[in-house]
């Protein structure tokens, strides 16, 4: 079996011929995986993937994500969470299975135009995705601020076991909050730490794809050594979710972030 | 389609200096439109045409939606600016059958069933015309779809060839399409080595139609390289060459 090989790719080109697993974003064509989106290919023992670098967010099940209220009926809340599909938030999730339409005002916990963060318990072909907030840092955003990415950023903007996330949330003294679906709230005491958050943000999404993204983050931030900066003890937000997918990209990015950091010793 | 004059000269010239083999010069840009999920910018010779792709999204009238695959909607559309005498911006019917002939070309390299129950537009529109902009927009918006980060199969690339001066020619332009023979817009999906539009305005033997569809394949390749630059270096700016890493 071949090792590892990375390649960018748009749609239509053949990344490996032989006899492997196609992941996703990718279809097999006789003896070849053939590409199905803009991305970096990647080839190895597991199966062949491309991490794609544009596209709206599909939902998955348990995926984190972070949505808004745009609606509601007697039974359930409708959530918009970035996707094609709009959410339900059933409303014996937030109030217990006696949950009565006439004697419950849904008002009382959600209204239209909240912030909520809640996992997907259910989406398939058929249906629209079902949310929860039965869980552990789930449920009403009181505060931030707002800023919607592209979902395939998310991955680069958590970085190596949330490397680039610690650094911005230690350097700018701020909590970010990330779904899934590429919406982010940031949230913090101090103003001039969520303005310079938002930008290193915002740097991290124009510039996902490209080499020695932490430096430019780390001096956009101010910090000072680069590479002795080591990630401190402190716990990822429990808030990001990491599936398969998220995992697998993360890896993929880790090589480069290892690359970045030899570099920066050798400087 | 009579011939009132020739358009091909004694040093085998056309009218625009190409010669019978060569396609008018092709520039893409991806990524213009901010406010799309995909877009591309392409002038192909005169033609200068913007696609918008929106997409995939939810369904409105709700009762288009399909339950097992995503709708596909094209609009293309040429503006009151874009040809010499104005043109009335209500849609024709040319620009009715375009839209309808341009969504079919590229329905079969989209993988809609992917999304069910969702949408996708695509807005063609036309700011300059010469002949050949319903290729030059499939050529753009099989860019801008890609460029949404859609899922398809293969690019499709689209190129005209015709009959000139009774010579196969590629890449037919605006005095060509009206003074010659005969017009063939084909677009072509390269990998998978298929067509998926095919219309022939005049009339040519078999002989001349296989000349022609021969022609107007090699034509696709030649835009379907240029297509996937402008996607490379969009994404991937300088360095877009195959970076193959351990």
């Amino acid at each position: 079996m071949q090792e590892i090989r990375r390649k960018y790719v748009v749609p239509g080109d053949r990344i490996i011929d032989g006899n492997f697993r196609p992941l996703f974003n990718v279809i097999k064509a006789g003896n070849s995986i053939i590409a199905t989106r803009v991305g970096i290919a990647e080839a190895g023992r597991e199966g062949v993937k491309v991490i794609p670098l544009s596209g709206i967010y599909i939902p998955r099940v348990n995926d984190v994500v972070i949505g808004k209220i745009t609606d509601h009926s007697s039974l359930s809340w409708e959530v918009d969470i970035n996707s094609c599909f709009s959410a339900h938030l059933p409303a014996q999730d937030v109030f217990g299975r006696d949950f009565s339409p006439a004697r419950d005002d849904m008002g009382s916990q959600l209204t239209i135009g909240d912030l909520i963060t809640a996992r997907i318990i259910a989406f398939d072909r058929s249906r629209d995705p079902m949310l929860t907030v039965q869980d552990k840092d789930l449920g009403k955003v009181p505060r931030g601020e707002f800023i919607k990415i592209s979902a395939t950023r998310v991955p680069r903007l958590i970085g190596k076991r949330g490397s680039m996330i610690q650094t911005i949330e230690q350097s700018t003294r701020t909590r970010i909050l990330i779904g899934q679906n590429g919406i982010i709230v940031v949230t913090g005491k101090d103003s001039d730490g969520i303005k310079l958050a938002v930008r290193a943000i915002r740097l991290v999404e124009e510039e996902a794809h490209t080499a020695n993204l932490t430096q430019r983050v780390k001096s956009l931030l101010g910090v000072s050594d680069p590479s002795r900066q080591e990630p401190s003890p402190i716990p990822k937000p429990q808030n990001v979710q990491k599936n398969d997918e998220l995992q697998s990209s993360i890896q993929g990015v880790e090589e480069e972030l290892k690359e970045e950091v030899e570099e920066g010793e050798r400087t | 389609m009579t011939q009132t004059r020739n358009l091909i000269d004694e040093n085998g010239k056309r009218t625009d200096g190409r010669t019978t083999d060569e396609l008018r010069e092709i520039r893409i840009t991806a990524g213009v439109v901010k406010n799309a999920d995909g877009s591309a910018f392409i002038e192909f010779g005169m033609n200068k045409i913007v696609v918008a792709v929106y997409g995939p999204r939810e369904v409105h009238p709700k009762h288009m939606a399909l339950t097992d695959r995503c709708v596909l909607r094209c609009r293309y559309h040429m503006s009151p600016f874009s040809t010499d005498t104005r043109k009335n911006p209500a849609p024709s019917r040319r620009e009715v059958e375009i839209s309808k002939v341009m969504r079919e070309a590229l329905e079969p390299t989209l993988m809609l069933e992917d999304y069910p129950r969702a949408a996708i537009d695509v807005y063609v529109e036309v700011l300059q015309a010469d002949g050949g902009s319903r290729c030059a927009g499939i050529t753009a918006a099989s860019v801008a779809l890609a460029d949404a980060g859609i899922s398809m199969r293969d690019i499709v690339s689209a190129c005209a060839a015709g009959k000139v001066d009774d010579k196969i020619v590629l890449d037919i332009n605006d005095t060509e399409d009206k003074e010659g023979g005969a017009d063939m817009p084909l677009a072509y999906m390269p990998h998978l080595e298929k067509v998926t539009l095919l219309q022939l305005d005049g009339i040519l033997t078999e002989e001349e139609f296989n000349k022609c569809l021969d022609k107007a394949i090699k034509g696709c390749i030649m835009v379907y390289e240029v297509q996937r630059q402008a996607l490379m270096q969009k994404y991937f700016g300088n360095e877009s060459e195959l970076r193959e890493e351990q």
